[in-house]
């Protein structure tokens, strides 16, 4: 400490020997610094008990204090644990018997985005997060990272206790130095003191550190995320002279136009917008009417697999097909060299004024989002399509200027103390700014994290920070909308929340969370009510509306700045779809869900075309080194059809040296290569390497071969002929059997799958395996073919190899009437129910496995290992109760969620009533983004499910075996354009 | 008893050579096991049987620590080397059964030199067969599920399942193997216990021998038991290779689900049994200088039924593919596609060879009676038959009706430490029997030395 601090003084021993000569009276002391009383002392006092400073104590008053704080040292190791009345609940606690869940409103933060979430809890331990109906950013669906953030809280291997130079330590010091961080920088009116936070949207935070800035006026506050919205900011800065945050009305958009935008897989407001465009392609609630989407992108994303044509273009080429787009648009002519269907695309735009949009992709450059608002301007699409508004976060920035501004000052040793709250800049950082090497010249480093991480390892202090289920805040998502996040539990391993280590930053270290946030919230309602706000706002999930339209301002033309070059070979980089930038990557759950398209788990790779994989001489697995501005780095090849020629994309996130015991290891670091002048896209040299890789695909062939899984025709053909997709494969009469059929007077089960809506996002699989115990085997199990889930998503290609199409097909298991599992297993362990549900009774199960080779969709799974973690003690935490944990040696499947399905019965039981349609709710329809998921009673003629199944698209795959699947499919429709020909 | 050493009208080497008698046959065959020490050749294939035995102690005490994850399997190939080895060995045993059941209710009185030998081949290859469907259950310790046991909780096997079929056929097949073997061996039995030197000795054969005494009532009786117990085995020749294939043909998997299965198992079966007593004889036969017992006449037999069951098990490949084409289905014609040109090719291209092409040099006398070749062709045919049931289990498997859950299979380092072991199971207590039983069968060889028949003038 007292190296760390710029303000200590020399001690006298002189000085001391004569003070300790001329006191009388029996005298302790406890060090020398206090007979000295020097400015160390008074601040560790002061913190410890900040009313002892107050002007006007005298010496006598401040030697009680003194005595009192050493008494009070010995009782530290008491924690307190205060007790309030401050949860809410959906339903009324007393009402619920101790084992019936409870469901609390909450949101979860991602970069600039927000998800409004219900997370429910088992008698006080959260266990599952479902989306929040009520939310605009959710409707009730979640994307994949929401379901595994539950399975982060109870991860073993998150920070669990002060860190002082990488040596445990306490709070209590802790506190101390930030008093003595306090009083150096109230010398210097913070002009040493930086914070670097991640995107701030919480206004309970942003005020706070607003309140800290006024205390230092020459402190500096910065944000970064490697996944911000700088273009975006600097394209509507651009267009419009100041930064907006846009959004899109997707259900009015006839016609929408993706300039490298994976707008339906991740980013804010993907969940809402997946489903409004979904709605606008269900042909039979449309009349025939369905949105066309066109996709122009250089790797394949869910946006890109459901588009009905999707072109493929390199990044760097994007602006150059934005602006011929704009030319042709506003009534010129596209310049030569411009695709010969942006044309079509554009007359197909113009027929559609106002009911279209052009959305940019959040690695475009601000140019081509200024383009994009041009054209959705040209074509009136603003205010119908597209809506403007503030921007959301406490305090908009460009974090990457903001971040070199940093990195210059931290090297020109201006900086004496840095707070990096939450985030990992040692690691997620483009590596040309040499973060680490500015970081070492920094004297205090104070790092907060969820985990112990590559940043805490160079910082002198680092705290554990609380996870969002741990913890009260707020946020605000990308519509504007206010919402309150409240904790399900107690903080795990006595962390703190990000706004008390602010506030204790703020000189006022004894305020909870609850009690930062309510005082924010008081000051904002001041008016009314606030105690009903309050318990509306939690129960709710939503606290505040944005209000009114705001005037936006004409667009200006985007100036004619040619792109700057990019070589021969781009390389692309964009955060990883699964475990994004790294903040997951010790997610087991994140780590093993295959990526779409690609279906590679545990590793990233670069992306690349077959042209390109043959130009350059590698195939899948051969190791590339490949060599930016920004450095070098070895990476494993993986071919992609459909990837743009000369283009390399390559997923951040991996290559963590310290993340823990699931991710530290895994792939290779793209940071390494990244540069902070072209953070998203740059040249790159590759050159081959000796030796191969070992990625691991769930998947190994996506040539359909003929067979009639994912069913497909133009709309053409489908208004021509809507039963196409019944017509392909002979229906086995009913009665071909020996035996008497099944009846099934009660219920009877049974799942419709909407391919015209699944875009392959994977939100479903991450939700089975939350709901239903499902382990995690590991890249070697995966390897081996050994992987869990209960539901997966093939991904299949058809057409050429160059830019094939996209078809995604979640497979559960399909609840066959006539289930070739149940007669081959030898001890009646998977038998049918009387509700038409294929059941696997796993202590029954001796673990023959034939089941499994007898099933003709391939969806059980088998436990060869002891794959479930028995021995963990905080990952018991996350397991649901109402679903076994299987063990070594016997099969598992998909359920339909039977623990569902028992439950509403149960209910309807008690309460005397008929089950109602949309009552049992699986947890991949719950979760799906596109309600490409029904799930209820075929019996029940007038259900979802029912009327689904009665849709002239419905066909069960492999019904020529007679199986009589109940999971059934409705056929993928393309509204493609008459003008564009496929290659 | 047809047969003599009498000229025979065809020319046929004799099934006995001449000059042997009752003392000499009894002397010869008896005197292995009680005056001779063994061979050089017997230590050292005891010696790498036992190895490969502790081996087997290794993986199986791996496995049950571990879990059945430390094998290849996975989905969608959840059945691997444990069920090729399970298929592969029950079809060797079925030669020692034809040899002992169905050649003695048609009187081939050749069998009687290989029989005994050919038994304890079948009750050896049964028992590393019948590991194998314990060892591949995920919860082996819950084996007896299977079994329709008086349970507490009422639950029964479900007897639709082609595995509950299984375990009655293996275990009457064992049984009745067993009691075939055990009852032949009575009169030798006691023989041995006559001659035996030492007293300890002559108390276990004589234990063993249940106390025969030879008298005319007791050959009465054992010959109706024996033959009657033949006429038990004759079925058990068809119908445990039969049942076996219903694991396959009654599966819904294309290569599985097809009605000649159980012929062409069958065949196989022979086929692969008959190639394995051909390789176990022709050493044996020459280490204990038995030529002049296990005679060419007997090389020449058996690789005729090799050659006719070859060609059976050819014309169920033909029609294997000739059905998938014919049905239209694209699932079987891919299937066959797969089997020939896909990732495991080879195999296929391997049991072309094995199975179809090296039998035919049988067609040749020069090459029945070329001892050297026999033994060669009979190994290659057992690479053969264990490369056909991995086609069939493997192969099937990986490549079935959904493409986006295809898969690959790659077997372990345990998966052939178990293999291996199995084969060591086999070697040691082949060795053993070899050691310590006559390995052909005295009372039976007696009848066909010419002893007696010339005395009386012949019959």
């Amino acid at each position: 400490m007292t190296n760390s601090s710029g303000a200590n003084k020399r001690l006298n021993f002189e000085e001391i020997r004569r003070r300790l000569s001329q006191s009388t009276g029996p005298r302790y002391w406890r060090s020398l610094e206090e007979v000295a009383e020097t400015e160390e002392f008074r601040s560790l006092v002061e913190s410890e008990f900040p009313s002892a400073f107050e002007p006007g104590v005298d010496r006598r008053n401040l030697l009680k204090v003194m005595a009192a704080s050493f008494a009070l040292a010995g009782l530290t190791a008491c924690k307190y644990e205060p007790e309030r009345r401050i949860v809410p609940s959906v339903v009324e606690k007393n009402a619920v018997p101790p084992n019936k869940p409870l469901y609390y409103a909450t949101a979860m933060e991602l970069g600039p985005s927000v998800v409004g979430l219900l997370a429910e809890s088992h008698d006080g331990r959260p266990t599952k997060l479902e989306g929040n109906p009520q939310h605009p950013a959710s409707l009730g669906a979640t994307d994949i990272f929401s379901q595994a953030s539950v399975l982060t809280l109870w991860d073993p291997d998150r920070s669990r206790s002060v860190l002082k130079a990488g040596s445990i330590s306490s709070w209590d010091e802790f506190s101390l130095t930030l008093g003595s961080v306090r009083h150096t920088h109230q010398a210097d009116r913070g002009a040493g003191l930086r914070i670097l936070t991640r995107t701030v949207l919480s206004p309970t935070l942003g005020t706070q550190l607003g309140g800290l800035l006024a205390q230092f006026p020459s402190a500096r506050w910065f944000q970064y995320d490697p996944v911000n919205r700088d273009n975006q900011r600097a394209g509507a800065i651009e267009a419009f002279g100041q930064d907006l945050q846009t959004r899109y009305k997707l259900e009015n958009a006839a016609v929408v136009v993706s300039l490298d935008a994976d707008f339906l897989g991740s980013g804010p407001g993907s969940l809402p917008y997946a489903r409004a465009f979904a709605r606008g392609r269900r042909v039979e609630e449309t009349g025939g009417k369905m949105s066309r989407l066109y996709v122009v992108e250089p790797m394949p994303t869910c946006t890109g697999s459901i588009a009905d044509h999707r072109f493929r273009a390199r990044s760097s080429d994007i602006e150059g097909i934005a602006r011929a787009l704009m030319a042709e648009v506003s009534g010129g002519a596209a310049p030569s060299g411009a695709p010969s269907w942006v044309g079509a695309v554009a007359r197909d735009l113009l027929a559609h004024r106002g009911r279209c949009v052009v959305i940019a992709g959040p690695q475009q450059p601000a140019t081509v989002h200024a383009l994009a608002h041009a054209v959705n301007s040209t074509l009136g699409a603003i205010g119908s399509t597209v809506i403007l508004s503030a921007p959301v976060e406490a305090s908009p920035s460009d974090q990457m200027t903001g971040l070199r501004q940093l990195v210059g000052e931290m090297n020109s040793g201006a900086v004496k103390t840095l707070v990096i709250l939450d985030g990992n800049p040692v690691y997620n950082t483009p590596r040309d700014l040499r973060f680490l090497d500015a970081l070492r010249n920094v004297p205090l480093r104070i790092h907060a994290g969820l985990y112990a991480d590559e940043t805490s390892r160079w910082a002198h202090w680092h705290v554990p920070l609380t996870h969002y289920l741990e913890h009260w805040s707020d946020t605000r998502a990308w519509d504007g909308t206010y919402s309150l996040v409240q904790p399900l539990i107690l903080p795990l391993y006595g962390a703190r929340s990000h706004h008390e280590l602010v506030a204790a930053l703020a000189g006022d270290p004894l305020s909870s969370g609850y009690d930062i946030v309510q005082r924010h919230w008081r000051q904002r309602r001041k008016d009314g009510d606030f105690t009903a706000f309050w318990q509306t706002a939690l129960h709710d999930g939503v606290a505040e509306t944005p209000s009114g339209a705001m005037k936006i301002p004409p667009v200006k033309p985007p100036a004619q700045a040619a792109a700057p070059a990019v070589g021969a070979i781009e390389v692309s980089f964009r955060p990883d779809p699964t475990i994004w930038d790294g903040a997951f990557s010790n997610s087991g759950w994140l780590q093993e869900l295959p990526k779409p398209i690609t279906k590679l788990t545990w590793d990233n790779a670069a992306h690349l075309s077959p042209a390109t994989a043959d130009r350059l001489n590698v195939r899948d697995n051969d190791i590339v080194e490949i060599r930016t501005s920004a450095g070098k780095v070895k990476a494993p090849v993986w071919v992609v059809p459909g990837h743009a020629d000369d283009s390399i994309t390559v997923h951040l996130g991996y290559g963590r040296t310290q993340s823990g015991r699931v991710g530290t290891g895994q792939g290779f670091d793209a940071y390494s290569i990244q540069s902070s002048a072209q953070p998203h896209v740059t040249t790159g040299q590759v050159k081959k390497l000796s030796g191969t890789w070992g990625l691991v695909p769930r998947q190994h062939h996506f040539n359909m071969e003929n067979r009639h899984l994912v069913r497909e025709a133009s709309r053409d053909e489908y208004l021509k002929n809507p039963a196409f997709a019944q017509q392909v494969e002979p229906a086995v009469p009913k009665e071909f059997t020996l035996y008497p059929n099944y009846e099934y007077k009660g219920h009877a089960w049974g799942m419709a799958i909407d391919l015209n809506a699944c875009i392959g996002c994977g939100a479903c699989m991450i939700a089975c395996q939350a709901e239903n115990n499902i382990s995690v085997v590991g890249k070697d199990q995966v390897a081996r073919g050994r992987i869990m889930h209960w539901i997966r998503v093939d991904s299949y290609q058809q057409g050429s190899l160059d830019n094939p199409r996209f078809s995604s097909q979640p497979v559960p298991c399909m609840h066959c009437e006539d289930a070739p599992c149940e007669p081959v297993c030898p001890v009646g362990a998977t038998s049918h129910s009387d509700e038409g549900l294929n059941q696997m009774v796993y202590n029954r199960c001796v673990g023959t496995r034939y089941c499994s080779n007898n099933c003709p969709y391939k969806v059980r799974r088998f436990n060869f290992f002891q794959f479930a973690d028995y021995t963990s003690d905080s990952i018991k935490g996350v397991f649901n109760p109402d679903v076994t944990v299987r063990s070594r040696g016997v099969m598992e499947k998909c359920t339909y969620c039977v623990q569902r399905i028992e439950e509403a019965k149960i209910d309807a039981e008690k309460q005397g009533r008929p089950l109602r349609d949309g009552e049992i709710v699986t947890a991949c329809q719950q979760v799906c983004p596109t309600e490409a998921i029904v799930f209820g009673d075929i019996n029940d003629k007038s259900s979802r499910v029912a009327k689904a199944k009665r849709q002239r698209r419905d066909y069960g795959i492999l019904t020529e075996l007679n199986t009589r699947p109940r999971t059934t499919y409705q056929a993928r429709i393309r509204n493609t354009n008459p003008e564009i020909k496929e290659s | 008893m047809q047969e003599s050493t009498h000229p025979d009208p065809l020319g046929r080497p004799p099934v006995i050579e001449a000059g042997h008698d009752y003392s000499t046959v009894t002397g010869k065959i008896s005197d292995i096991v009680l005056r001779q020490s063994a061979p050089k050749a017997w230590f050292f294939g005891f010696g790498v049987g036992f190895l490969l035995l502790m081996l087997l102690n290794l993986s199986i005490s791996w496995l049950f620590v571990k879990g059945i994850g430390v094998w290849g399997v996975n989905v969608p190939v959840a059945w691997g080397f444990a069920i090729v080895n399970f298929v592969w060995w029950i079809g060797i045993g079925h030669a020692g059964t034809l040899i002992s059941a169905i050649l003695l209710i048609l009187h081939q009185s050749w069998r009687t030199s290989i029989n005994r030998f050919a038994e304890a081949m079948t009750l050896f290859a049964v028992a590393c067969a019948g590991m194998f469907p314990l060892l591949h259950l995920g919860r082996p310790y819950f084996f007896y599920w299977l079994f329709p046991y008086p349970s507490t909780y009422d639950v029964w096997p479900q007897f639709r399942s082609p595995l509950v079929w299984d375990v009655f056929a293996v275990s009457t097949y064992a049984t009745v193997s067993l009691l075939f073997w055990f009852v032949g061996l009575l009169p030798d039995l006691a023989t041995l216990r006559d001659r035996a030197i030492s007293r300890p000795v002559k108390m276990i054969y004589g234990a063993l021998a249940m106390g025969w005494r030879g008298s005319a009532r007791h050959w009465h009786r054992y010959q109706m038991a024996y033959l009657l117990l033949g006429g038990l085995a004759t079925p058990l020749v068809v119908s445990v290779h039969t049942v076996v294939s219903f694991d396959f043909a009654v599966g819904v998997v294309p290569g599985w689900h097809t009605t000649i299965f159980p012929p062409y198992f069958v065949a196989g079966a022979i086929f692969s049994g008959f190639a394995m007593v051909l390789t176990l004889v022709i050493p044996a036969r020459k280490w204990y200088h038995l030529e002049d017992v296990i005679t060419m006449r007997h090389l020449d037999n058996m690789a005729k039924v090799m050659l006719a069951t070859g060609l059976i098990v050819a014309y169920g490949y033909f029609m294997e593919l000739y059905t998938s084409w014919y049905s239209g289905n694209i699932f079987e014609m891919f299937t066959s596609w797969n089997r020939a040109f896909g990732p495991y090719g080879y195999i296929y291209w391997i049991l072309i060879f094995c199975n179809i092409l090296s039998p035919q040099v049988l067609w040749s006398s020069k090459a029945r009676t070329n001892v050297p070749l026999l033994f060669v062709v009979s190994l290659i045919i057992n690479v053969g038959m264990w490369m056909e049931r991995f086609m069939i289990v493997v192969v099937s498997l990986h490549r079935d009706f959904v493409p986006g859950a295809w898969g690959m299979y790659v077997p372990t380092f345990w998966d052939f430490a178990t293999f291996a072991g199995t084969i060591g199971l086999f070697l040691s207590l082949l060795f053993l029997f070899v050691r310590g039983l006559p390995m052909i069968s005295i009372s039976e060889l007696r009848e066909l030395a010419p002893v007696g028949r010339t005395a009386e003038g012949g019959e």
